[in-house]
């Protein structure tokens, strides 16, 4: 067995091991508030936070990632890679089967696989070192790649490359399948009703092939579009989890003081959302790389982490957030320093030239944050405008480039490969886009890095080159790196499992039960 | 009176093709594009991406052919298909659309009973005490926003004393059928409804207590006084029929304005109804979604007022119906 397999296989052991410790408890409905309501359930088609924390019940992956990142198995039983690294084969699961009744097969596999090439851009992204899919057999799938790509087992997890029935899709017209309205997958849950505005229910799938799973009979997702009122349903006891990101930071510290009450932070190691600022390198003061460096003196990262996120989350170092592979604290440091921050401008010949700051409109937490960042810039002689807008809006001035500063939070996916590099390499540089290197930030250097650590083996030498990329870019400050967001899932104590993998709530609730 | 109903609608289509081609151009004014909004939502916006999606929802098309194939579409009572739930836009308002009139309806029936009622009384009783609590009570509904109103009823009601659900239409997962889900809607109810209601149940009590004073000034009055007849009677025969005009006016105009507040009320307590639909639809950049509720509010907007007209003439028999 090859040695990545037997990591897995005793990762998963011990993962369920603290289920072990208590025996699961079979039965009863856990009542979870979702939002926004998702605008589908089909993942195929539409990927956003909420769809997948829904849908995750519903399709599987072929993988799934412990909370250290280390790949276990879902769909797929074990897997193995060649001696030249671009061989990839796994071996499926057998006996397992779509939430009608047929039969789920390495044909659903290559199905799928072409599918989200047209349908799912980040799987089409993931994908695109791959240069043939293969199926010899009914339960074997064999990835042949161009050339070695380091984070390819990091992409099979349920949001990245969900599985799709064949049977149901193809010929089809996907965009008005039927079933993207009623989705059938492999998970553990099926989908029952949708009340749109108010409710999806999740009823346990009997079939599942993991015996004794899922313990619960039924999820309700609750629909509460206002943060305030998703904590008074929280302290009502009309909801059994607040997923992380529900409600407002600021209630976090109350609500966790409830009787009967458990926070984890646990299960945002996948995605490890990295806050930062995004800087114009192209126009203004900010093109000159002292002003962004005064930018990061000049913000109190620990007053935003203690006060605005009531101490949850940690202060980012630099591109990468901790959680990551290939992640490093040996780079320059930029600790709060109003006086070191005024000294850089004034060498900068900074004049008090107008500078616009975009905040993020997700809510009262990113309001204030905005409010205090503008502060700590002004205080240092910098002249701030702040803009408002909505997301949509927000969205489109970064995409044009049309701003200054702007804040954002994004998505890391484990591997710098798949979620850092694509903020900072020259050829993300493309207008009327948002999420990509819309600072426009452009180095050469850094191009090569990311392009060689990408396809770099083995892991010692991917090491060696995120490592020397990031103290490049912590020295050029392309963004301003904030904090490493902590998202706390808040539950009541007796719904036990919640979280086990790295992916959280958004990774189906097979392990989960109720004691009740 | 029916050529003037006919006439009315007639009118009224034309307006409301005018709102749609106003509202086309004013949404396609507001900064965002549906296609980048979803693109960033799945965490990837590459070129392709962002290019198939418009592609998708014809966005790529010149500005007066996009306007073209909506108004054709409104002609034939196509709503069009909305961007971001991929389900046709009539569906998914005439799910919601029920839920709204509950709540407006129930909204609006309360607020203009009790208004009217407690302005009666306040203007019967003027200058006494109940007159001056009735005036303060209402001043306090009208000067507090919705939102308020709504979050300290929460907080009264379903956290102090848990009386009242504090969201959604009924208990998620109770399956309830027959009265007990009646009762269950109905207790739902009553905190949003309670608070969209409030704020106009005051306009109305001030209304009818001002417009009342001034006609119980009137010759007429004096006159049936003279004549004899019972407090009672000349209140409400003669004084509350004349005042009622300008009441009724303000409830007309008010119709739209409900909707409007509905759409906070609706948010706060998780109802699902139109209001929030096009809240979500307005921060997506959902055009065709947020077209579509605008074209049955504005047709709900249109009906509330013939209906208004209808009843002046209910009220006022010597108001007569010319086109």
């Amino acid at each position: 067995m090859p040695k990545r397999v037997l990591l897995g296989l005793l990762l998963a052991c011990g993962l369920t091991a603290p289920g072990l410790a208590q025996e699961p408890k079979t039965g009863g409905a856990i009542n979870v508030v979702i939002q926004p309501e998702p605008p589908g359930l089909m993942l195929a088609m539409v990927q956003n936070g909420p769809v997948q924390m829904v849908s995750g019940n519903i399709f599987e992956g072929l993988l799934r990632y412990s909370p250290k990142l280390e790949p276990l198995p879902e769909l797929a039983e074990s897997w193995s890679v060649s001696e030249d690294a671009k061989t990839y084969s796994f071996k499926l699961r057998k006996g397992v089967t779509w939430h009608d009744g047929k039969p789920f097969t390495a044909a659903d596999v290559l199905f799928s696989i072409e599918m989200l090439k047209q349908t799912h851009a980040r799987a089409r992204n993931n994908l695109a070192q791959v240069d043939k899919v293969e199926a010899p057999d009914d339960y074997t799938v064999v990835f042949t790649l161009k050339q070695p790509f380091g984070p390819f087992l990091g992409i099979f997890e349920v949001g990245s490359m969900p599985m799709v029935p064949k049977h149901l899709y193809e010929g089809t017209d996907w965009k008005t399948n039927p079933y993207n309205n009623a989705p059938v997958g492999t998970g553990p849950f099926m989908f029952k009703e949708w009340q749109k505005g108010s409710f999806i229910r999740l009823v346990k799938n009997p079939n599942y092939y993991e015996k004794g799973k899922p313990y619960l009979d039924e999820i309700y997702w609750q629909v509460i579009p206002d943060a305030a009122a998703r904590s008074v349903a929280y302290e009502t006891g009309k909801v059994d989890v607040l997923p992380g990101g529900s409600v407002e930071n600021f209630d976090v510290p109350r609500l966790s003081k409830l009787k009967d009450t458990c926070v984890t932070g646990a299960g945002w190691e996948f995605f490890s959302p990295l806050a930062w600022l995004w800087l114009n390198n192209r126009q203004g003061p900010l093109a000159d790389k002292r002003v962004r460096q005064a930018v990061m003196f000049a913000i109190d990262r620990d007053f935003a982490k203690d006060v605005i996120w009531n101490g949850l989350g940690k202060v980012a170092t630099g591109p990468s957030a901790s959680t990551i592979k290939f992640y490093t604290d040996d780079v320059p440091k930029y600790p709060y320093d109003p006086a070191k921050a005024k000294a850089l401008l004034k060498e900068a010949g900074y004049k008090g030239e107008k500078i616009r700051l975009l905040p993020l409109a997700y809510g009262e937490t990113w309001q204030r944050w905005g409010e205090a960042v503008k502060q700590n810039l002004q205080d240092v002689g910098m002249n701030i405008e702040t803009i408002a807008t909505d997301v949509a809006g927000g969205n489109q001035k970064i995409g044009d480039w049309d701003y200054d500063i702007a804040f954002t939070y994004l998505y890391q996916y484990g591997d710098p490969a798949l979620g850092v590099g694509r903020n900072y390499v020259s050829s993300a540089i493309a207008k009327g886009q948002v999420f990509n290197n819309v600072e426009g930030y452009s180095n050469p250097e850094i191009d090569k890095l990311f392009a060689d650590g990408a396809v770099a083996t083995p892991d010692s030498k991917r090491k060696e080159i995120y490592e020397k990329a990031q103290k490049i870019l912590v020295e050029d400050v392309p963004v301003a790196w904030m904090l490493e967001l902590q998202f706390p899932t808040i539950t009541r104590c007796k719904v036990k499992n919640l979280i086990t993998t790295g992916i959280g709530v958004n990774d189906g609730f097979k392990d989960a039960w109720l004691d009740k | 009176m029916l050529s003037f109903v006919a006439q009315r609608a007639v009118k009224g289509v034309i307006v409301l093709l005018a709102i749609v081609v106003l509202n086309f151009f004013l949404i396609r004014l507001a900064p965002g594009d549906p296609a980048v909004v979803m693109a960033g939502e799945a965490g990837a916006s590459d070129q392709v991406f962002v290019k198939q999606l418009r592609e998708k929802f014809g966005l790529d098309k010149p500005l007066p052919e996009q306007l073209f194939i909506y108004v054709k579409g409104i002609v034939t009572l196509d709503l069009g298909f909305s961007f971001r739930q991929q389900e046709p836009v009539a569906k998914l308002i005439l799910e919601r659309l029920p839920a709204t009139l509950l709540l407006t309806l129930t909204a609006f029936a309360i607020s203009l009973m009790l208004g009217v009622l407690f302005g009666t009384f306040a203007a019967r009783f003027a200058g006494t005490f109940l007159d001056t609590a009735i005036t303060v009570f209402a001043l306090i509904f009208y000067a507090m926003p919705i939102f308020w109103v709504a979050l300290m009823g929460i907080l009264l009601f379903s956290v102090t004393m848990d009386w009242l659900p504090s969201f959604g239409y009924e208990t998620v997962g109770a399956n309830l059928t027959g009265l007990a889900h009646v009762i269950d809607v109905a207790k739902h109810l009553v905190m949003p409804a309670m608070t969209l209601g409030l704020f106009f149940m005051a306009t109305y009590t001030r209304m009818t207590r001002a417009s009342m004073l001034e006609v119980q000034r009137l010759d007429f009055v004096k006159t049936a006084r003279a004549k004899g007849l019972s407090d009672a009677v000349i209140q409400r025969r003669h004084v509350l029929r004349n005042a009622l005009l300008p009441v009724v006016t303000l409830a007309g105009v008010h119709s739209g304005t409900l909707i409007g507040g509905a759409v906070i009320t609706e948010t706060v307590f998780a109802w699902p109804g139109i209001g929030r639909l096009m809240y979500d639809a307005l921060l997506q950049r959902d055009y065709n979604l947020l077209l579509g509720v605008f074209v049955i509010c504005s047709a709900m907007v249109l009906t509330f007022n013939l209906i208004t007209d209808l009843v002046y003439r209910l009220v006022d028999p010597r108001i007569e119906f010319t086109t």
